[in-house]
């Protein structure tokens, strides 16, 4: 596989932006990355390729890191996939980084494949969780030292998978918006840049961007205070009407599990758990939805759970505060009508 | 002559359907009392690939990799339209992670030869990691367009096509050949075609027969073999498929324990929910 592991490499956080606005799951995992450095002794680094993109620098030191990489080059205003990931190749080969971390973003997961693709290395998708441990190994007993434990819910079942590459490093993980809490900045905070020259062949920009249309998010489940989220159980899109309403009378958001995105009751932007948003509001309610662990990492540190369920051995009633068994086509206007008593 | 396109498609287990039976003792997957279904996002990639074929002429082959089993997509892609089909079988090929697994379609794209495009699904949905795509783009060395919504038009050998970015979309214009992977909302996929379905439902992979089987030399006389290929078929090295070749390991497998604090049933009635919302209120989660 590649070469030696890189011990001392920097802990490298790739910093997506669009339109000269960094994602909100760039700074959420600068925070992490923080961390992890502290652990290993090493400084975090962050990969900014775009054009005219410089003034995203201070806000990445506030965030914890120590040295931006800039790659500033006017072909590269809008992404596409061959010159970004070169990009990012060449940094990595230069810099030998031992952690790679990205967004789970449509252009993480079209950009970070490829580039573990080049440099042989491991990548785990939508990691929930990301530390620092010592590995023995099983058979031989010998000990890798520091390895980057990557954990994500492991296909069906209550079960939790812990990922390691103990070589073809750098080690790398992409993560959803909103797995790792945003830290507060800390503006005195500062850094270095560094302006990286990457002499990107004209080869690479084949494919060409010729239109785009872009509209603002519409669904900010992050910031709601109160979330009605509807499952496989509500049945239809039709139905779904019901979570709007209660949703409505209480002034939440509404959201959703894969099993109703997938049955096209409602849109996958709002769909939460870990290939979704992870969300931490006040109050989180969840009708017709079972808890399948996918959907539990997304929704489990709710200040308050409340779970509408007809199946008194569906799991969603084990990490709830308060449960309702019973059809949610009734329990549902009952409480709409129990709210607006109140109001 | 026109485009040939070849699409990568996999077998998966229906994620959606997972019961009460069909979880083990230690709450994992039984995988086997699962039903194996086309991956949903794969059927729209075939789609996309036999679109190219209707508007600008052209033939699909179609590969998959997995057990012999999973020869059914194959005759599922060749029903609806394909022209060839390859599975691609080799034990050798157990335990590769997405970039081992990469690694072997891409060996077996530059076997096959000559393509314009290859269509993948975005993503399978036993993973949901959907890196097998641009993966197998950077081994082939060619450009990759990521969640196709439409095919506007391709001319020579060039395309434009329009990408979902995540709460918009983009047009864009790439030379061929070009990797694609494909969404659900791309197009609709074509049902199966009855004269098709006749014409192909007795084709089979080798390993399909018992060993020695006359069944087997039978089909093969009838032009109903359909090709099977393992890993020295498409040349690869071996170092770089199945544990050997997958830098990721699986390093702890856990079950959770389900935190059991505080808990409080609700009656489903009037009276019982009333009395809930007024905790809530009392306590400030609501107002
Ligand atoms: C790689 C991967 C990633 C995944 N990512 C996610 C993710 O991000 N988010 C996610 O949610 N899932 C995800 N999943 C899917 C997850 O495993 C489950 O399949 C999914 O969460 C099930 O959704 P559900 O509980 O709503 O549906 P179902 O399993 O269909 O459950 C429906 C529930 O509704 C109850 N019910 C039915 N009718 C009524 C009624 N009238 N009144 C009250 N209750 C009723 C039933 O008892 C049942 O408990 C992922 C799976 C995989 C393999």
């Amino acid at each position: 596989m590649t070469s030696e592991n890189n011990q001392n490499g920097e802990v490298w956080v790739f910093a997506e932006q669009d339109n000269g606005k960094l994602q909100d799951v760039v700074l959420e995992l600068c925070g992490r990355a923080r961390e992890l450095a502290d652990k290993l002794g090493v400084k975090v680094g962050a990969v900014l390729p775009g054009s005219k993109v410089d003034h995203l620098a201070a806000a990445l030191y506030s965030h914890g890191v120590d040295r931006v990489y800039l790659v500033d080059d006017p072909r590269l205003e809008f992404f596409t996939s061959l010159p970004y990931a070169e990009a990012v190749i060449r940094l990595i080969r230069k810099y030998a980084p031992q952690i790679v971390l990205y967004g789970a973003t449509p252009l993480g997961r079209d950009m970070a494949p490829r580039i573990a693709s080049a440099t042989r290395s491991g990548l785990t998708a939508d990691c929930t969780d990301l530390q620092i441990s010592d590995v023995t190994d099983a058979k031989t007993k010998e000990v890798a030292k520091d390895l980057l434990l990557q954990i994500r819910p492991a296909f069906g079942g209550n079960i939790i998978a812990t990922i390691i590459n103990p070589a073809g490093w750098p080690q790398m993980a992409t993560v959803r918006e909103g797995v790792m809490p945003m830290k507060e900045a800390d503006p005195s905070r500062s850094g270095e840049l560094f302006r990286e020259i990457c002499d990107l062949e004209d080869a690479l920009f084949g494919v060409k961007v010729i239109s785009r249309c872009k509209e603002e998010k519409k669904v900010n489940l992050k910031a709601a205070r109160i979330i009605v989220a509807g499952g496989g159980g509500v049945g239809s899109r039709e139905n779904f009407r019901l979570l709007f309403d209660l949703a409505g009378a209480l002034g939440g958001a509404v959201g959703a599990s894969r099993a109703a995105v997938d049955g096209g009751y409602i849109d996958h932007d709002y769909q939460v758990g870990q290939t979704g948003t992870t969300v931490r509001p006040a109050l989180y309610i969840a009708c017709g939805i079972s808890g399948a662990v996918q959907h539990r990492v997304g929704m489990q540190d709710s200040a308050k759970i409340i779970a509408i369920n007809n199946d008194p051995n569906a799991p969603i009633f084990s990490v709830a505060h308060y449960g309702i068994v019973g059809d949610l086509n009734e329990v549902i206007p009952m409480m709409i009508k129990a709210v607006k008593e109140r109001n | 002559m026109g485009y040939h396109c070849i699409v990568l498609v996999k077998q998966v287990p229906d994620t959606a359907n997972i019961t009460g039976d069909a979880m083990k003792e230690d709450g994992t997957v039984n995988r086997a009392a699962l039903p194996a279904i086309f991956n949903p996002e794969d059927i729209h990639a075939l789609e996309a690939a036999l679109e190219i074929k209707d508007r600008f002429g052209g033939t699909v082959t179609v590969i998959t990799m997995g057990p012999p089993k999973a020869a059914d997509v194959l005759r599922a892609s060749l029903y609806r339209g394909a022209d060839r089909a390859i599975l691609l079988t080799d034990r050798r090929a157990a335990g590769s992670d997405t970039l081992a697994t990469s690694y072997i379609l891409s060996q077996a794209v530059a076997t096959v030869e000559n393509y314009d495009f290859v269509f993948c699904g975005r993503q399978a949905i036993d993973g949901d990691t959907a890196q097998v795509g641009p993966q197998c783009a950077e081994k082939l060395g060619i450009p990759q367009v990521t969640y196709l919504e439409k095919i506007i038009d391709v001319q020579g050998k060039k395309a434009t096509l329009r990408r979902n970015i995540g709460g918009g979309w983009e047009d864009v214009e790439t030379p061929l050949p070009v990797l694609v992977t494909v969404i659900e909302s791309a197009n609709t996929p074509r049902p199966v075609s009855a004269k098709r379905y006749m014409k192909n439902k007795y084709k089979r992979v080798p390993l399909e027969f018992a060993p020695d089987a006359p069944e087997a030399a039978e089909a093969e006389a009838q032009g109903d073999m359909l090709e099977q290929w393992g890993l020295d078929e498409i040349h690869a090295d071996l170092q770089r498929c199945g544990f050997a070749g997958s830098p990721t390991k699986v390093f702890r497998i856990q079950s959770i324990v389900l935190k059991k604090e505080g808990f409080a049933s609700v009656e489903p009635t009037e009276e019982g929910i009333r009395g809930l919302v007024h905790e809530l209120i009392e306590d400030r989660t609501l107002g």
